[in-house]
């Protein structure tokens, strides 16, 4: 979805989404906080919707039952008919569709921020589809200029791919990603920062409704190459694990012959691409079913044209 | 089960359990891989078994199946018939204790070393479940000698209320190895290379004990459990609070009364309300969540062994 609301409408219709995946933590308390205590939520031109989004898994602390549910929004997931004996995921994301959605149309809500959490050593990841995404991409700027520490833009679309995920459902949308934190654990210092990352993204919104425009600027972003998998058996055991030199290193430069993985007999396995890439979600641990050890991320400069401030609404 | 049987009798068979928890994986990937290539853990005059404790949880990537495996190695779960729908862990207690045990039997396997990660920052830790085996006694302190200088903790789960009934109590000398902070369902080096360090060290000890090498008395400073404490929790049982972040992290380092231990979404802190200094553990554990435990206390305690010098066979 790479839509500008194009000399635009206020965004009055905002959630924020926790428990996407039931032992990402982080999200899950603070949404449960914030449904007995919407009032961090609430700005002078809009209330964000707080909503906890698989409800079934955050109660047994699980990822999710069936299938994953930040990969059910397709258009055959979303439109499939053999919802009762089928998934549970599959309804959660045609209720979630109705609720938030429909996706692609112009009754969607204006916005989601999806909260995830990730072993891996990412910090705080802004997670969005693509670059093309103006407004989300001026909302990153600004959420990198006014909060602490590194906070790198991880661009996940491919060509030709559906986009698949939650925060697809609204007409724009951000993933944020705060790790390291172990699944099933609650940090207090994971949670302050996601908190300080939504109430940024929430005055930005904020500003923009009041009638701020923001100028172009040039911005740093990671964008997906394709993920390296775990050296393996022919039967699908791991043979290693990722190198003491690559792990936590998270959007550090890989060059060519780094290493990458061990062996158990000790053995070292290098990378071998030709140009240097950066390396993102090492050693995820909910990745290791889906064939990733980490994704390769190719480090680009964008600019980012500027974003006009909306049309007054009608009072 | 006593210092002396160990201390007189060379050891001949030892088990190294991975996956008592399906998704502590530096046990389970170390011990599948010396099932297809022992060499490493083999030793002169030593049977040693590398086995996967709870295979259908290892498969899954989860903890357990139905109920924890390492709380069900007592006497009633030991005993119980098994009619069709028994829990999956139970039935499969009684067959590692067919195999390894009979748990307080001569026939018991002489050393179970049982692998577990923890999601706190424990570091090299070793699980004692009684003051009074001299065998292992001796066997921590020559780990932690090998080890230095980086530090190895001895948690010391002898306090009858708070013990449980773990897999590897069926042999007659039960350790405990657990090797942190590393997130559940996830391999990293660092934590496998500390935890294969500790199991070599350990097979080294029983090899060297059961060649008559004298190990002279010696003590051993432990940190033996006082109590586990909960997250305040509200009314529904969801956790109320959230480790402080002056307590995270901070395993085996001393917490004072007063000392913050809680911090709430509302932004309160909630202190610990102690009467004397303890040294925490099992800080912000992910699977003690649901057993009610945020963290352990403990007080250090000085444990002493008399010499070993073991007969040759």
């Amino acid at each position: 979805m790479s839509s500008t609301p194009s000399r635009g409408h206020q965004l009055d219709r905002v959630a924020v989404t926790g428990g996407t995946h039931g032992n990402e933590l982080s999200g899950v308390y603070l949404v449960k906080h914030w449904l007995q205590n919407p009032s961090e939520l609430q700005r002078g031109t809009f209330a964000a919707t707080p909503f906890l989004a698989n409800p079934k898994a955050t109660k047994r602390c699980i990822r999710y039952l069936s299938q994953d549910l930040n990969r059910s929004f397709t258009r055959t997931f979303l439109t499939s008919k053999e919802t009762q004996d089928g998934p549970y995921e599959v309804r959660q994301a045609q209720e979630i569709n109705q609720l938030f959605g429909p996706k692609g149309s112009a009754d969607a809500f204006d916005f989601i921020f999806d909260l995830h959490n990730t072993v891996s050593n990412m910090v705080a990841c802004l997670i969005l589809d693509s670059e093309e995404n103006v407004f989300t991409m001026h909302m990153c700027h600004y959420i990198q200029k006014h909060t602490q520490g590194p906070c790198p833009i991880y661009l996940y679309g491919l060509p030709g791919q559906e986009n698949y995920s939650l925060q697809s459902v609204a007409k724009n949308g951000l993933g944020l990603e705060l790790g390291p934190q172990p699944h099933g654990v609650l940090r207090a210092d994971v949670l302050s920062h996601m908190r300080a990352l939504v109430a940024c993204g929430l005055d930005f919104i904020d500003l923009f409704n009041q009638g701020t425009s923001f100028p172009a600027f040039d911005i740093v972003a990671y964008k997906i190459i394709e993920p390296m998998d775990f050296p393996q058996s022919p039967s699908g055991e791991l043979l290693g694990f990722v190198h003491p030199q690559l792990q936590d290193k998270d959007f550090f430069p890989l060059k060519p012959g780094d290493p990458i993985f061990q062996l158990f007999s000790g053995e070292e396995i290098f990378y071998e691409g030709d140009a240097t890439i950066y390396p993102a979600f090492i050693n995820e641990a909910a990745y290791y079913e889906k064939g990733v050890a980490f994704y390769k991320m190719k480090k680009c400069t964008f600019s980012i044209p500027p974003l006009e401030a909306p049309e007054a609404s009608a009072p | 089960m006593t210092a002396l049987l160990g201390a007189k009798s060379p050891l001949r068979r030892v088990a190294i359990f991975g996956g008592t928890h399906g998704n502590e994986l530096s046990g389970v990937l170390l011990v599948k891989h010396w099932e297809e290539d022992g060499a490493e853990v083999q030793r002169t005059g030593l049977q040693v078994k590398p086995f996967i404790a709870n295979p259908r949880a290892v498969q899954k990537g989860s903890r357990y199946i139905d109920c924890d495996l390492n709380r069900v190695f007592d006497p009633a779960h030991l005993g119980e018939e098994m009619p069709e729908n028994s829990p999956y862990e139970v039935v499969r207690a009684q067959e590692i204790h067919r195999l390894f045990g009979p748990k307080g039997g001569k026939d018991a396997y002489d050393v179970i070393l049982d692998l577990h990660n923890t999601t706190a920052n424990m570091g090299c830790t070793l699980i004692l479940e009684t003051s009074k085996n001299d065998l292992l006694i001796q066997m921590f302190h020559y780990i932690k000698s090998c080890l230095a200088p980086r530090p190895c903790f001895v948690y010391l789960i002898d306090r009858p209320s708070l013990k449980y009934a773990t897999t590897r109590s069926v042999a007659k000398h039960p350790v405990g190895v657990e090797v942190g902070p590393q997130p559940q369902g996830v391999l990293r080096a660092d934590i496998l290379d500390q935890m294969r360090r500790i199991v070599g060290h350990a097979l080294d000890f029983i090899q060297y004990f059961n060649e008559g090498r004298e190990f002279p008395a010696c003590s051993l400073e432990v940190y033996r459990v006082m109590e586990k404490v909960d997250y305040p929790r509200k009314e529904n049982g969801e956790i109320a609070a959230v480790i402080h972040p002056s307590l995270q992290d901070q395993d085996w380092k001393p917490l004072n009364p007063g000392d913050p231990v809680f911090l709430t979404l509302d932004g309160k802190t909630i202190p610990f309300d102690g009467d004397s200094t303890v040294y925490p553990v099992f800080v912000n554990e992910a699977a003690y969540y649901e057993k009610g435990e945020a963290f352990a206390t403990t007080l250090k305690v000085t444990l002493t062994a008399r010499s070993l010098n073991s007969s040759s066979p």
